[in-house]
């Protein structure tokens, strides 16, 4: 077990009451602003002691307070990206880097200088002070910062929450990469749909101090009742899916999925690789009868497996795909309009345009899992 | 031009031994300046208020009562001084060892409370991410919480030397005016302006302190300008 969390913290009036466990390659702990997220993570940490309750990382207790344990921070091994990146401005970015390899005894160093700098892209600032830095860079050198402590354990508090769109697009293909190639466990904390879908393998939603849901992202997706109400229109299906083929003359990248082949922007990544999509249930539009003469490019044949009632007068349909599951939000007099039921046969139709860079992305590579 | 480094072999003890009380003061004040900051900025015990008076008493009592408090506990015959000079052999009355204990006090609440404010402005966000990356308290504070403190260190420096070689009560009070062993520069300055014919020589030791005053407050404003290009905080 990677990690699991049995805690209950009062602070005030909030009370934090958080259950869960996972082995997820990165867990995202998703939920509105105030939902005890960054709490979690702090405690997780060592930032904060819990009043009671139990953590456990990588098979070893940090907390335990009917055993009257508590792992100080520094001994933790747990590396921590802070929202506002917390570099030290007294030192160059190069000594930045190497704070946490001062305090990790040789023996049980796994990272490198070099490996880090290379995978982060930041090989131009070592010399520089902190104080120079774009928000971009300075939460690059702050990943890279506690990488080099060879944590067992990396959380990331909101990492990209402070940048703008411009600048996390810039990071998040480094995630990705480490996620992907570095082989340490990660929590997320999120409140963005778009990265947990994007970056998570595992989810767990808090939502006021309890833990409402936790599961793999494809599963847990798909809640759209989890959502917090202003987010709603974000949620939707994670499709895994892998490059079949680049379209280059119209820009194209071809996927391949158990519902069938997907049309999307040309992503960047060799043919094979692992992609996952994002698509959002207001973007899929329901016929009952393969339709012609239609700008959209994906349509995918199906059946309806449920439908619940959504917020207002909307309908939310899940239609199996081949095994994979497309959720689509219509309202409720289309619902009716095409007298809709479980196991009607129908056709998903995706416009290609609805893919944009935020839900198209590398997806995670599960031979390294083995 | 002339009469003005002419000096009597009186007058350049007495310059150079303010230097050096003044140093001494100074550098000493500062380990224990920094703890007692410390603890008044971070931490909550019984009897802080009591703490923070006592360290500011100095700077509120009339110099020549702290003197003569000095004298009392710090004098051959004082609890403090007879367990000093017997364990340590350090003697302080009617030395120069006196005289900078006594410009020490006298400034230990300037450089207290330079070194407070500055320990109060570090962002302790940066010292719970030292601690996520492995630094123990100990090392937290010497390799994120001292260099970024250093700029508060060097201005309450800079106040308790410009202190100390202008401190006259306490000193005169408690290790006398002796000529090469007590006598440092306002003590000299005040001998002069007591008798006949000492104006030039009050007039030229006055200049002196002047001169060493500026060079003090110049290179203390060069010294935290370099700190302070190097950390760069944003």
């Amino acid at each position: 077990m990677t990690i699991s969390v049995d805690i209950r913290h009062r602070l005030g009036a909030f009370e934090l009451d958080a259950r869960f466990a996972s082995e997820g390659r990165l867990t995202a702990l998703f939920g509105p602003s105030g939902s005890g997220k960054s709490s979690l993570i702090n405690l997780i940490a060592g930032l904060a002691r819990p009043q009671q309750g139990r953590i456990e990382s990588d098979g070893r207790v940090l907390v335990d307070t009917e055993k009257g344990v508590f792992v100080p921070r520094y001994k933790r091994r747990i590396g921590m990206v802070f929202q506002d990146a917390r570099l030290f401005p007294h030192m160059s970015v190069k000594n930045n880097l190497n704070f946490g390899r001062w305090f990790t005894p040789a023996g049980e160093r796994y990272v490198e200088m070099d490996a880090v700098v290379e995978l982060l892209g930041i090989s131009a600032l070592l010399e520089r002070r902190p104080g120079k830095l774009s928000g971009g860079e300075k939460q690059r050198v702050a990943i890279g910062r506690a990488l080099l402590a060879s944590p067992k354990l990396l959380l990331m508090d909101e990492p990209l929450a402070s940048l703008d769109e411009a600048r996390k697009a810039e990071i998040l293909p480094y995630i990705e990469r480490l996620r992907d190639e570095m082989k340490i466990p990660m929590v997320y904390v999120s409140h963005s749909i778009s990265e947990v879908a994007r970056l998570a393998s595992d989810v767990v939603v808090l939502q006021n101090g309890k833990v409402a849901a936790s599961g793999p992202t494809v599963e847990i997706m798909q809640r759209l009742d989890l959502l917090p109400a202003d987010e709603r229109g974000e949620g939707g299906a994670v499709l895994e899916t892998r490059v079949a083929r680049h379209d280059e003359a119209f820009g194209m990248t071809v996927l391949s999925s158990v519902a069938g082949e997907i049309r999307v922007p040309r992503v960047d990544v060799e043919v094979g690789a692992p992609v996952r999509i994002r698509i959002r249930a207001r973007d899929v539009m329901i016929a009952t009868e393969r339709p012609k003469g239609l700008s959209a490019l994906n349509i995918l044949a199906g059946k309806v497996a449920s439908i619940d009632k959504g917020a207002g007068a909307t309908a939310e349909v899940r239609i199996d795909c081949g095994g994979a599951v497309i959720m689509a939000r219509i309202t409720e007099q289309s619902r009716q309009g095409l007298k809709l039921k479980s196991g009607l046969p129908v056709f998903a139709v995706i416009k290609t345009v609805s893919f944009d860079q935020a839900n198209t992305a590398a997806g995670l590579r599960r031979e390294l899992d083995a | 031009m002339n009469w003005l480094l002419d000096l009597t072999p009186d007058e350049w003890n007495a310059v150079h031994l303010s230097i050096k009380v003044a140093t001494v003061a100074m550098l000493v004040s500062i380990p224990f300046a920094i703890a007692i900051a410390y603890a008044l900025a971070r931490w909550r015990f019984w009897g802080k208020t009591v703490v923070n008076g006592l360290v500011h008493l100095p700077l509120v009592l009339p110099p020549v009562v702290t003197g003569y408090l000095l004298l009392l506990a710090f004098g051959r015959r004082g609890p403090a001084g007879a367990f000093l000079a017997e364990h340590f052999g350090i003697v302080f009355s009617f030395r120069w060892t006196g005289a900078a204990l006594a410009c020490g006090v006298m400034g230990f609440p300037l450089m207290v409370r330079a070194i407070r404010l500055s320990i109060e402005s570090v962002d302790r966000k940066l010292e719970a991410a030292a601690g996520t990356l492995g630094a123990n308290p100990l090392w937290v504070f010497t390799v994120v919480t001292l260099p970024l403190i250093l700029p508060g260190i060097i201005a309450g420096s800079i106040l308790s030397f410009a202190k100390a070689m202008g401190e006259f009560g306490a000193t005169i009070t408690f290790v006398s005016n002796i000529p090469g062993e007590t006598q440092t520069l306002p003590s000299a300055i005040y001998t002069f302006t007591q008798v006949p014919g000492g104006d030039e020589g009050a007039l030229r030791l006055t200049l002196i302190s002047i001169v060493i005053s500026m060079l003090a407050l110049v290179a203390s404003e060069v010294l935290a300008r370099r700190v302070g290009k190097r950390m760069d905080i944003e």
